[in-house]
């Protein structure tokens, strides 16, 4: 039995990951126990950690800080896979531009910034913010989790801010919005995503079911 | 740049049935929400967008509870609108696994509400659903104004002011429907469409109106519109939505 705690922190689409995750652990045959949680000694129980996220940063770090979930985060990293989703990988980092500035949980060095609606898209028109749809992933590294997922294909994003991690080489995959931007992250036991593996159907399922597979190393 | 445009099947539900009529050919019930949002999702639709029209409040725990079976099935994103009032409304449709909700009535009614909204789940997950009709005569400039209670009541709101406006407050995504097409058939008011989407930095999706394959080719090209929204030629099989995509695709539009 694999025991998978999604991290719960008041903000956002919890029931999705959830249900995901439970939809590729049958189909995948791996038996599998999924809890929404925010009870720290049900983390440290778990085999496995998902930190998801949706809604404004300030808000976010300030109920993370609430539930003391930075230091349990901080604690857990080093101990078993984890899997940062959307503002969940935002959070990662040191610091995010958003509500006027947020300090952030600080695993990674780098910063989260805002898209620049200045900029043009393909067609000339002024680029629409939050960056929302179907965009493409370049797999710029190999890793187990990106095993079966075709390089350069569609995963769902929507968010008005990405993440400029300071080490480039832990930059996993790129989407072009206009110009390139940090789709995901990849650091000893920690995969992070800017997208939604639960909302990109089969690309999305599979990243998911590769993480019930993954020992944590690149 | 590779983001691409959307296609969006939208699904009329009265206390958590499918209304206005979807036949699949093997689809024997041809009311139920869940089946039909995983039909379009397996057809590769890149969104759904659920449309509460359950009359009373009482009922709308059906909505939730179809919500959850449509978010435990279909791994694609989930737009719920209709009856959202309260940041309550707003949580609950979230914690059933909707990605977004659309507001509409509320927002005319109390514009403060899509702030709030916006400013406690996130931009991304505030959906303003616009309906606008022409009040301008012909031979006079474009003037098109908010109605609301699906078309019947005016507002007097200018409808690119207003989607500004929604915008400044947080809105994340316009959801603009005709109601001068709406149920035509005749295409999208392209013009409206055009004149919203230059108007505001967010996604605008074009509703109301689609006929044809054409239709929603004209909506993105020439409306300007980042994402198209229809009902009836997807349900009543006129046409699916892998032919709607080969359709655009022939026409230079990047779709997933």
């Amino acid at each position: 039995m694999t025991h998978i705690a999604v991290i719960d922190y008041g903000m956002g689409n919890l029931h999705s990951v959830a249900k995901a995750l439970e939809h590729v652990g049958k189909e995948a045959g791996i038996a599998l126990q999924v809890s929404v949680t925010s009870n720290p000694e049900v983390m440290r129980a778990a085999d496995r950690l998902v930190f998801p996220g949706v809604g404004a940063m300030r808000d976010c770090m300030a109920e993370i800080r609430h539930l003391c979930l930075d230091e349990i985060l901080r604690e857990q990293v080093k101990l078993k896979p984890v899997l940062a989703i959307c503002v969940g990988m935002q959070a990662l980092m040191q610091h995010s531009e958003e509500n006027g500035g947020v300090n952030c949980i600080g695993l990674f060095a780098g910063h989260v910034r805002r898209f620049n609606e200045n900029e043009r898209d393909a067609n000339g028109d002024p680029l629409k913010v939050p960056h929302m749809g179907w965009n493409r992933v370049r797999q710029t590294m190999p890793h187990p989790m990106w095993a079966g997922i075709p390089d350069n294909d569609y995963f769902y994003f929507v968010h008005s801010y990405f993440v400029a991690p300071a080490a480039p080489n832990e930059i996993a995959g790129e989407t072009d919005y206009p110009t390139p931007f940090c789709a995901a992250i990849a650091h000893k036991n920690i995969f992070a995503v800017q997208f939604h593996p639960e909302k990109s159907q089969s690309n999305g399922l599979q990243l998911l079911k590769n993480f019930l597979s993954w020992d944590g190393k690149a | 740049m590779s983001l691409a445009k959307r296609i969006i099947p939208c699904l009329d539900c009265d206390n958590g049935r499918v209304v206005k009529g979807v036949k699949f050919v093997d689809i024997r019930d041809a009311g139920d929400p869940v089946e039909i949002s995983k039909r379009y999702s397996d057809q590769g639709a890149d969104e759904i967008t659920f449309l509460d029209i359950t009359a009373s409040a009482h009922d709308r725990s059906t909505t939730i509870h179809t919500v959850e079976a449509i978010a435990s099935q279909v791994f694609i994103p989930l737009t719920v609108g209709g009856g959202i009032r309260k940041l309550q409304d707003i949580r609950n449709m979230l914690n059933a696994g909707a990605d977004k909700v659309g507001i509409n009535t509320s927002a005319v009614l109390n514009p403060e509400f899509v702030r709030e909204a916006a400013e406690r789940f996130g931009s991304q997950c505030i959906v303003v659903a616009i309906d606008a009709k022409c009040v301008s005569k012909p031979g006079e400039p474009k003037r098109w104004e908010i109605f609301t209670h699906g078309g019947r009541n005016p507002t007097g709101l200018e409808a690119i002011a207003w989607a500004k406006k929604m915008v400044s407050y947080g809105a994340g995504e316009i959801l603009l429907t005709s109601m001068d097409r709406d149920g035509t058939k005749s295409g999208f008011d392209l013009e409206l469409n055009r004149a919203i989407s230059e108007a505001v930095p967010v996604p605008v999706i074009a509703s109301g109106g689609v006929g044809t394959l054409q239709d929603l080719v004209d909506g993105i090209t020439i409306g300007k519109a980042d994402a198209v929204l229809a009902a009836s030629i997807f349900h009543f099989g006129q046409h699916t939505i892998p032919e709607a995509k080969a359709y655009m695709r022939e026409r230079g539009i990047v779709l997933r």
